[in-house]
């Protein structure tokens, strides 16, 4: 009865709070600035499924793919024997579906365990690679401290939840006179767990229990604080995903506004052309600026590096990491989130996005060459955030490097980037 | 060379098929002329009815963009798009994958809706509906060539293909670098970076991708872009290989082994 009351409080706590923090991310996403995600609805459930589910953009390294694919295949279907665990807690009994279910138990079973066997071989391959490999992408400066800890605490953890399903499961095994027939745990409990008495063998198979549970609840718990909430998040965001050509980049309606006005004071032109009231500010100088899917993305990014590893500007050793870019703005959303519900959702702590985590050297970096958004395995793209901030700057405070004011002038006198006359725009046809 | 202007055939009251945008590049810097006239060459060659604007072509406002400053790109917009539509275009050619991204991905919510395509597409479809013939030519028989796609080409536009089929149709070997498609590496350019120093880095984005190029041995790189044909051009310069490699934009390349 006891060990049912203290199941049941365990339960609840660890939903319950899993519930809270999923809700103050969806608050903190909604901080974000209004944009259209949700039409060609066949064409996203397609990329969907391809990019999330089926991990598409990961098999450009197949060997890394199917080690990853393997992790997370047994992540979703170990899930099932929670089912399992949940009912037999609240109840009371015992692998309380195997009468019921026959051998078609034992085959969920055993496959769970075949995965999970899987899955073991490659966290551990994962960790060695992260810790003994020393890949430039898992050892540049932004992971150094929290991010790398983070890294492979989830690792870690993944290695604790598998042992306690085959001590629990090898344990059981060896109690009983007849064996169940599970795959894997059958040998265990024929090997490992043999010759111990019945009393030990109680206790193991306890512990790999309750351990099973307490590390999902952990685990659970875990992940809004992690890089590692990308499982649930990878699929609304590729849901959500950009179905535009990459090289199309926003053209902002507030500006469309004011142009039209500038040059047809009359109005004429103003049919069919929405209006816009302007913005609290051109561009973005802090999350809020951002729209809600660059702040979806920022909770999505698994750090994984390959966005920073194809970027020709850091491959060139300049400051600029798309990955930190994601990252920062994840930091910067849970740090003002976390302020403007405790003092209202006008409050300014001051601190900003654009000066206080990203500087402006690193976003002049970018050649807008969409690199890093190819090669985002969840299709975050970094590059629409350093646009925006990089229009806040030039729009609303006129800081650029001076050579891009002055080609900018140019454009704006003589309709080129250079001072060259538009008169003499067709002078090549005349030369030799 | 006979190059028509739209404001010239109108007032002979004809109109032609195609625009040419020539784009900044192409009308002002002096090696991206040399693509621009090679591309005229095609186009007379092949008796294709075209005009540009001359000086009624305006920045598209691609690196205003890029750069962060979307009233000038739209300031720009604005006043292309009324020219443009003003000559009642409906299909434009232009050597320039910023101007064709531009033209093609963003004019068309500002009002400008035209049929775009870019050089190599068009080369290739004249190749295709017999109006232009390489057979025979031998000018790049068996020389290894390698193609450096331009960002705003291939990733930014998925277009990968229509200058690769015409190295081909050159008889030429098709070498790729390792970095290629849409894993390729930019030569540097893009983003308006054509118009400033780089930041503070351990290298040169241009020199990074030329030795991407220098490894695959081949005696041309190829493009399809004015700007990084610059930055490869620099590339080549900065490694002291001049004598063994050159930078030739495609539509050279075909004017060349049609001998135009
Ligand atoms: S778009 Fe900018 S940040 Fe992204 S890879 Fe290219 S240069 Fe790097
Ligand atoms: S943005 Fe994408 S590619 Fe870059 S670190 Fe995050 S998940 Fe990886």
């Amino acid at each position: 009865m006891l060990e049912i009351f203290i199941f049941c409080i365990l339960l609840v706590t660890g939903f319950g709070w899993f519930a809270f923090n999923v809700y103050k991310v969806c608050h903190n996403i909604r901080l974000g600035r209004d944009e259209m995600r949700s039409n060609q609805t066949s064409k996203r459930w397609r990329t969907m499924i391809l990019v999330a589910f089926g991990q598409k953009k990961m098999f450009s390294k197949p060997l890394v793919a199917l080690l990853h694919l393997s992790l997370y295949v047994a992540f979703v279907i170990t899930q099932i024997e929670l089912i399992e665990i949940i009912a037999d807690g609240i109840t009371g009994e015992h692998r309380i579906f195997q009468a019921s279910l026959g051998n078609f138990y034992v085959f969920i079973i055993s496959f769970i365990e075949l995965l999970s066997l899987l899955a073991f071989v490659g966290t551990i391959a994962f960790l060695a690679r992260r810790n003994m490999l020393k890949l430039p992408r898992f050892t540049m400066d932004e992971l150094k401290g929290w991010p790398m800890k983070d890294a492979n605490l989830i690792l870690i953890m993944e290695i604790v939840l598998i042992l306690c399903i085959f001590t629990m499961n090898g344990a059981d095994e060896a109690m009983q006179s007849e064996s169940y027939g599970f795959l894997i745990s059958s040998f265990l409990g024929a090997s490992v767990f043999q010759g111990m008495d019945y009393n030990t063998l109680h206790v193991l198979e306890n512990i790999g229990w309750w351990g099973h549970f307490i590390m999902v609840l952990t685990f659970m718990n875990y992940l809004p604080y992690s890089k590692h909430f990308h499982i649930f998040l990878a699929f609304p965001n590729t849901y959500f995903s950009n179905l535009e050509k990459k090289g199309k980049f926003k053209n902002m309606k507030s500006v469309t506004t004011e142009v039209k006005l500038m040059l047809d004071p009359s109005g004429d032109s103003q049919d069919g052309v929405e209006v816009e009231t302007p913005p609290k500010r051109f561009g973005a100088k802090d999350v809020v600026d951002l729209t809600w899917k660059n702040l979806l993305d920022a909770y999505t990014c698994t750090e994984c590096g390959r966005c920073t590893s194809s970027c020709p500007a850091n491959i060139t050793g300049k400051k600029l990491s798309p990955r930190k870019i994601m990252m920062d703005t994840r930091d910067r959303l849970v740090e003002i989130g976390e302020l403007k519900r405790k003092h209202g959702k006008d409050y300014d702590d001051g601190k900003s996005l654009l000066g206080n985590y990203i500087s402006e050297e690193e976003i002049w970096a970018c050649t807008s060459c969409n690199a890093c958004v190819q090669e985002c395995p969840v299709n975050i793209d970094p590059l629409s955030i350093i646009i925006d901030l990089r229009r806040y700057l030039v729009m609303e405070e006129s800081k650029m490097p001076n050579e891009l004011a002055g080609m900018l002038t140019n454009i704006d006198n003589n309709g080129a980037p250079w001072q060259f006359s538009p008169s003499d725009r067709l002078n090549w046809a005349n030369e030799n | 060379m006979h190059v028509p202007t739209m404001a010239n055939l109108m007032a002979e009251g004809k109109s032609p098929d195609i625009l040419f945008w020539v784009g900044c590049s192409g009308s002002f810097d002096d090696r991206a002329k040399k693509i621009t006239k090679a591309l005229v060459k095609i186009l007379n060659h092949c008796k294709v009815n075209f005009a540009v604007l001359g000086s009624e072509e305006s920045c598209t406002g691609d690196p205003a963009k890029r750069a962060g400053n979307e009233f000038t790109f739209q300031v720009q917009a604005h006043m292309n798009i009324q020219v443009l539509n003003s000559y009642q275009v409906k299909k434009i050619v232009t050597a320039c994958p910023h101007c064709f991204n531009t033209l093609k991905n963003e004019y068309p919510e500002l009002g400008g809706n035209y049929i775009v395509v870019h050089h190599t597409q068009l080369i290739q479809d004249l190749i295709l509906s017999g109006r232009l013939a390489l057979e025979g030519n031998e000018t790049f028989k068996g020389k290894k060539i390698t193609f450096h796609d331009p960002c705003y080409l291939g990733r930014a536009n998925d277009v990968y293909e229509a200058p690769r089929s015409l190295i081909e149709k050159l008889d030429a070997e098709l070498v790729e670098m390792k970095r290629c498609k849409a894993n390729g590496l930019c030569c540097g350019a893009g983003g308006a970076q054509m118009f400033k120093e780089a930041e503070k880095g351990k290298k040169e984005i241009n020199l990074e991708r030329t030795d991407d190029a220098l490894e695959t041995k081949a005696s041309i790189i190829a493009t399809g872009c004015p700007f990084c044909n610059t930055m490869m051009t620099d590339g080549i310069k900065h490694a002291e290989k001049e004598s063994e490699i050159k930078v030739w934009d495609i539509a050279e390349l075909i004017a060349n082994a049609a001998d135009l």
